[in-house]
């Protein structure tokens, strides 16, 4: 039995209680982007040349597109648990703190459409 | 909002180099975010066919954007060997003054080493684009 009022519970005192939950996404996105980020860079700053054939045929083969898609999704919400937390710490005004977030969290949902899209788009027309 | 305890300002702390790397750990973060978006209008561009892909890698060969690519690859050779550290203090390692003393110099050789190696790569003859 908790000695605490329902009105207590709501009064914003205490823990969240799902804290961890981001701190542990944000480790397991960074353990999965730490081989893929060295793959990409690698890889692309390697292309023999960087010309448009060659950077969408190297998009398009094989499992690159799946890679790249999860790249571009996991380096998202790697950004977005970042972001939420420097926003978070340096914005005390809640209204501001509130809009500041809505946007990130916005663009960061259009540039993981976009980005997943412009992969497709490069490889479904490559690869067909 | 219920008035709450506030923890006592930076300023009142002396600054370590634990301090440095981690507010670097941040600013890199949110370069890499700036570098992110580069990479999808990047990708964008090339999925929008080879005028556009033409269009973004004369932009990118400028010289303001040859080096704001040279500075995302020293954030994300920092960020990455900083996350290393990280997770190697999230397994319990390295917490000891002395081993995270150790391990920042050997992040920041290591990011800059890395750097040096991505920039040759990226700037080196023949490829083409920036």
């Amino acid at each position: 039995m908790s000695l605490r009022t329902p009105l207590g519970r709501v009064l914003g005192y205490g823990a969240a209680h799902d804290g961890v939950t981001k701190w542990l996404q944000q480790r397991v996105t960074a353990i999965a982007l730490a081989p893929l980020s060295v793959w990409l860079v690698l890889a692309l700053l390697g292309l023999p040349t960087r010309d448009y054939a060659a950077v969408t045929a190297w998009i398009a083969l094989g499992l690159h597109p799946v890679l790249l898609a999860l790249i571009v999704l996991l380096a998202l919400w790697h950004a977005w648990l970042g972001i939420e937390v420097v926003i978070e710490d340096y914005e005390a005004r809640a209204g501001l703190r509130s809009l500041w977030l809505l946007l990130c969290a916005f663009a960061l949902a259009l540039l993981a459409a976009s980005g997943i899209y412009a992969v497709l788009r490069i490889a479904l027309r490559s690869g067909a | 909002m219920p008035e709450r305890p506030l923890s006592p300002h930076l300023t009142v702390y002396k600054w370590t180099y634990a301090m440095t790397l981690s507010i670097l750990h941040r600013l890199s973060g949110i370069a890499l975010c700036l570098a992110l978006i580069g990479l999808i209008v990047w990708l964008s561009a090339a999925a929008a066919g080879p005028a556009a892909y033409a269009a973004a890698m004369s932009v990118l060969a400028s010289l303001p954007f040859k080096a704001l690519i040279a500075i995302a690859l020293l954030a994300l050779c920092f960020h990455f060997a900083n996350g290393l550290r990280h997770l190697a203090w999230d397994i319990g390692w390295g917490y000891e003054r002395a081993q995270a003393r150790r391990s920042a110099v050997l992040v920041v050789a290591a990011a800059l080493l890395a750097t040096v190696a991505c920039v040759l790569l990226l700037f080196r003859a023949g490829a083409g684009g920036p």
